[in-house]
């Protein structure tokens, strides 16, 4: 069921939205998501939409983007309709196990009699209710609704989205990955909220793919919870690849156990408006955490990276790197916040953000920040941002390289630090020739996209 | 060994402020609180000109409307402005001809900081134009300035005599509807220097001047305005001892410097205000707003800062970069110590082409302090070639301190180069182990390595300078450690 909103004054008519349909909101979702919504929505609508005047989103002023009107499903028959079911997407040569969600519903999945053993994946309205004693241990206990109002949110108004449980011991042998295809005939609003807990000694690698396939504007709020138990690795590459006219929220909570090692890359290689809010609490000695970027845009895209690394015990590394390239008119920014709690001791984190600006009317902001309350730890952060190097540009064109050539091989060379660190081994090679593709600015053309893999489609999937 | 480092760190730590005195003078006060008439009586009680009258009314109805910001990394009690005396001067104001008709207890006060007031000042080359409580009583060696064409005197002098000059310049850096303090001290300053090097001149001597709150419950606004014209070149000293009191203080000043073509100012401070006891009772308050606008081409602005004291220091002296091929320096030591809190760093703002900037900020935190560097580098779409390079370390000295590092890059350009780097860490063991090797105690180790540390900036101050603020880091952190 499709319900159409027109937002122009933010506060009220999203109050009204969720007033009035409240009981579509929770017809059919499980109990613990209802019951959190009321709080959730009294927090959304005392922050707001987030503007610039938050420090948080400085560089990002998401209000103008939430204005509009806008389709919003309220059950999945709504958001499904026949036009998406034509959709196969695919990496080419990468096996997974896939599941499609449609403007955030879920929507099917491959068959799946080979996972192991006990793994769980499915809808998440379906599978809470399955399983209640696992939603209910782990549901919005790591994305606390006043931390954000953009989490707040989709607490309030998320139905569906992707339940994923590893049991105790389970290595998935193939990643799992998560397609979210955006269409319709109007604007959307899009909630997803994804669950995922990865229990002791389990491993499992994600992919988050969001497309749009039709030329609509699409305004998402996902976010996906995660939670790394003892001894766990897990891996999240999130692929993002809308259309100029999508703005995207996307959260990634991870929460992490005694000796878990996590891993986030997020891949923005053409988006709208992106922001993407990564926050990893280690919440337990030992752990290890990855937490990568790479953004690549031109014409008037924008792209926010937030990350939040919560040290919150004792003997804990994480590793940051976020790197970008800014053509045409775009504009990007990146937050890194490390805190390192009191007593945390014996802390290592790095930080490290790179920006490439190519036109003079590119634009950058960097905020990394350190705050430590611990004595014994080391941290280190680093910023820069520049162009490509003369001098190198000079030792390539010296050997016969021409300029353009050189340039591509310059660039690719500085995002290839960031695709060298995904740890499968043919998403690497695919998202490099992507990369290499994109520098090219053969990109745009539909026919050479193979992230969505519609050869021949007469939509444009960017 | 660890132990034994640990008592030695909290013994280093544990030194009591030691320029905790009071001088008894007799002042003159308006009654507590701040409203239009305040205003206005400051300005009658000075004597001044009607445009300083509407510039302090326009700050003041424009503060009104402010609130103060909480962005900070700080946690401050609540400021009652009500409960503040707003101007405070020395009953007898002495007509100086010599040091003699100096009050003795006043010369006593200078003496006791040091301060070489008397005939020995000829051969320590510093000129001082000494503030005690908001008014200058004393200003040394005018003549040899003003033989030069230099102008070194207080702000209210400068009204009176070169309204010209303070029309044209005052709030033209720091406006008054800048920021909340800034508002504040627009309304109600009380008095400041005021310099202005003519053109092609090289001042001869180190400018300096020292504050000093000298009485309850008064909230110090100084205003300070340098201006260098064309080729001339100035270094400025401030520094500060307060005496130990246990009520908070407020201070609230503004230094603004104009840089003209290829000009050259240097800043130096040393501030050493009164931190609070080591439960973190009491201690001043330090907002200050300092800015330097490097208006014409090749000029340079260096800012180097050695903040020891305050209960909480909230001071970002910027540079904003407007003359093609200016440059902006500033060099950093903050050390906090107890309960001290600190959220310094700097602005640069690239606006002219090829404008370079470069900041060093060392931080050193101690006992239960919280120590934050925050600095924005901004290039602006026009600002072509700019160049930055910002240093940010951290050092801690115990485990309940905080050290955090909020620097801001906003580049608009693709032609501009900008680097941060920020390190945190503390005394690395095999460092204290490499000097007890070579016969140093482990005391000793820490003071060296916390020395070297911050030599980088301690080296940019001059002479006289460098000598005191390695003199303060030892108070303030190294106790009995030479």
């Amino acid at each position: 069921m499709n319900k159409t909103c027109r937002i122009i004054n933010l506060q009220e008519e999203y109050s009204q939205l969720f007033k009035e349909n409240i009981s579509l909101l929770e017809n059919g979702a499980p109990e613990q998501m209802n019951v959190l919504r009321a709080a959730a929505f009294d927090s959304f609508i005392s922050k707001g939409i987030p503007s610039n005047k938050v420090e948080e989103y400085k560089y990002t002023n998401l209000q103008p983007y939430f204005k509009g009107t806008f389709d919003v499903a309220f059950s999945s028959d709504g958001a499904i309709n026949n036009n998406s079911e034509k959709f196969h997407c695919g990496v080419p040569n990468l096996d997974t196990y896939n599941v499609f969600m449609i403007n955030g519903w879920f929507a099917q999945q491959d068959e799946l009699s080979t996972l192991p053993k006990g793994v769980i994946i499915g809808s998440i309205r379906d599978k809470a209710k399955e399983h209640p004693e696992i939603f209910e241990k782990y549901y919005n206990t790591n994305a606390p609704v006043d931390s954000d109002a953009m989490v707040a949110m989709n607490t309030a108004f998320a139905q569906d989205g992707a339940f994923v449980y590893i049991p105790k011991g389970v290595v998935v042998d193939k990643p799992i990955q998560l397609v979210n295809i955006m269409t319709g005939e109007n604007d959307r609003l899009i909630f997803q909220r994804n669950l995922v807990i990865v229990e002791e000694n389990a491993q499992v690698k994600m992919m988050l793919c969001d497309h749009t396939i039709s030329p609509q504007k699409f305004v998402i709020n996902n976010l996906t919870e995660v939670f790394a138990n003892e001894n766990s690795i897990f891996d999240a590459y999130n692929v993002q690849n809308q259309h100029n006219l999508t703005t995207q929220v996307s959260g990634m909570f991870v929460h992490q156990k005694k000796h878990s090692n996590i891993l986030t890359n997020n891949l923005t290689l053409h988006s709208g408006v992106t922001r993407n809010n990564i926050r990893v609490t280690m919440d337990d000695e030992r752990c290890e955490s990855h937490v990568y970027g790479l953004y690549l845009s031109d014409k008037n895209q924008h792209v926010d990276n937030f990350t939040f690394i919560d040290h919150a015990k004792p003997n804990c590394e994480s590793f940051e790197l976020f790197k970008g390239v800014m053509d045409d008119s775009a504009s990007g920014a990146f937050t890194g916040r490390v805190l390192v709690r009191p007593d945390a001791q014996q802390t290592n984190a790095y930080q490290s953000n790179n920006n490439l600006l190519l036109t003079e009317n590119a634009k950058i902001n960097s905020k990394p920040q350190l705050e430590i309350y611990a004595d014994d730890v080391k941290c280190s952060h680093g910023a820069t941002v520049g162009q490509l190097d003369d001098e190198a540009m000079f030792y390539l064109r010296a050997r016969g390289i021409n300029e353009n050539e050189g340039r591509i091989l310059l660039m690719f060379a500085f995002a290839y630090e960031v695709i060298e660190k995904i740890r499968v081994e043919p998403l690497k090679e695919n998202i490099r020739s992507l990369v290499e593709k994109r520098f090219r600015g053969e990109f745009d053309k539909c026919d050479s996209c193979v992230v969505c893999g519609q050869q021949g489609s007469s939509v444009s999937c960017l | 060994m660890a132990e034994d480092q640990d008592k030695i760190l909290e013994e280093v730590t544990g030194g009591e402020y030691k320029y905790g005195f009071y001088t008894d003078i007799e002042m003159e006060e308006f009654p507590k609180g701040l409203n239009e008439d305040i205003v206005r009586l400051i300005s009658a009680k000075k004597n001044e000109p009607e445009f300083m009258l509407e510039f302090r009314l326009k700050a003041f109805r424009h503060w009104q409307t402010m609130k103060m910001p909480d962005w900070a990394h700080l946690n401050i009690p609540e400021i009652d402005f009500n409960d503040i005396i707003y101007y405070a001067v020395p009953k007898k104001k002495p007509e100086l001809e010599s040091m003699d008709e100096v009050d003795p207890e006043l010369k006593a006060t200078f003496d006791k900081l040091g301060i070489p007031l008397d005939e020995q000042k000829v051969l320590a080359g510093v000129a001082v134009d000494a503030v005690i409580d908001s008014v200058s009583v004393k200003t040394t060696y005018k003549e040899t300035l003003a033989e030069k064409g230099i102008i070194f005197c207080s702000i209210s002098e400068a009204i009176q005599e070169y309204p010209d000059l303070i029309k044209k310049y005052l709030g033209s850096v720091v406006p008054h509807q800048d920021n909340y303090f800034g508002a504040l001290n627009a309304a109600v300053f009380s008095d400041g220097s005021f310099v202005y090097i003519p053109k092609g001149v090289r001042c001869p001597m180190e400018l300096s001047t020292y504050f000093r709150i000298n009485a309850m419950n008064t909230g110090q606004f100084e205003r300070t305005l340098i201006v260098a014209d064309d080729d001339s070149y100035v270094s400025y000293l401030e520094g500060c001892t307060a005496p130990q009191r246990d009520e908070n203080q407020l201070h609230a000043a503004i230094v603004e410097i104009v840089a003209m073509e290829r000009a050259e100012v240097k800043y130096s401070t040393v501030q050493n205000w009164y931190p609070g006891d080591k439960e973190g009772k009491g201690g001043i308050y330090n907002f200050v707003t300092k800015r330097a606008i490097c208006k014409g081409d090749y000029s340079k602005v260096m800012w180097t800062q050695v903040e020891t004291g305050s209960a909480i220091t909230w001071k970002y002296p910027s540079c904003v970069l407007q003359g093609d091929h200016s440059v902006g320096e500033f060099y950093s030591v903050a050390v906090t110590n107890n309960y001290q809190q600190a959220d310094t760093g700097t602005k640069m703002i690239h606006l002219g082409k090829h404008t370079r900037s470069l900041i060093v900020s060392k931080g050193v935190s101690a006992g239960k302090s919280q120590n934050s560097y925050r600095g924005l580098v901004k290039v602006s779409k026009k600002a072509e070639n700019a160049r930055n390079f910002s240093q940010c370390d951290s050092l801690l000295l115990g485990d309940k301190c905080g050290a955090h590092t909020f620097p801001y890059l906003e580049i608009a350009n693709n032609s501009a180069k900008v680097e941060h780097e920020a390190t945190t860490s503390k005394i690395g063991e095999d460092q204290i182990f490499y000097c007890n090797q070579r016969g140093l105690s482990t005391e000793d180790a820490v003071g060296l390595i916390v020395n070297g540390y911050v030599k980088e900036v301690i080296n940019q101050l001059p002479m006289e300078f460098a000598v005191e603020a390695q003199k303060l880091l030892q108070i303030s952190l190294e106790g009995s450690v030479g």
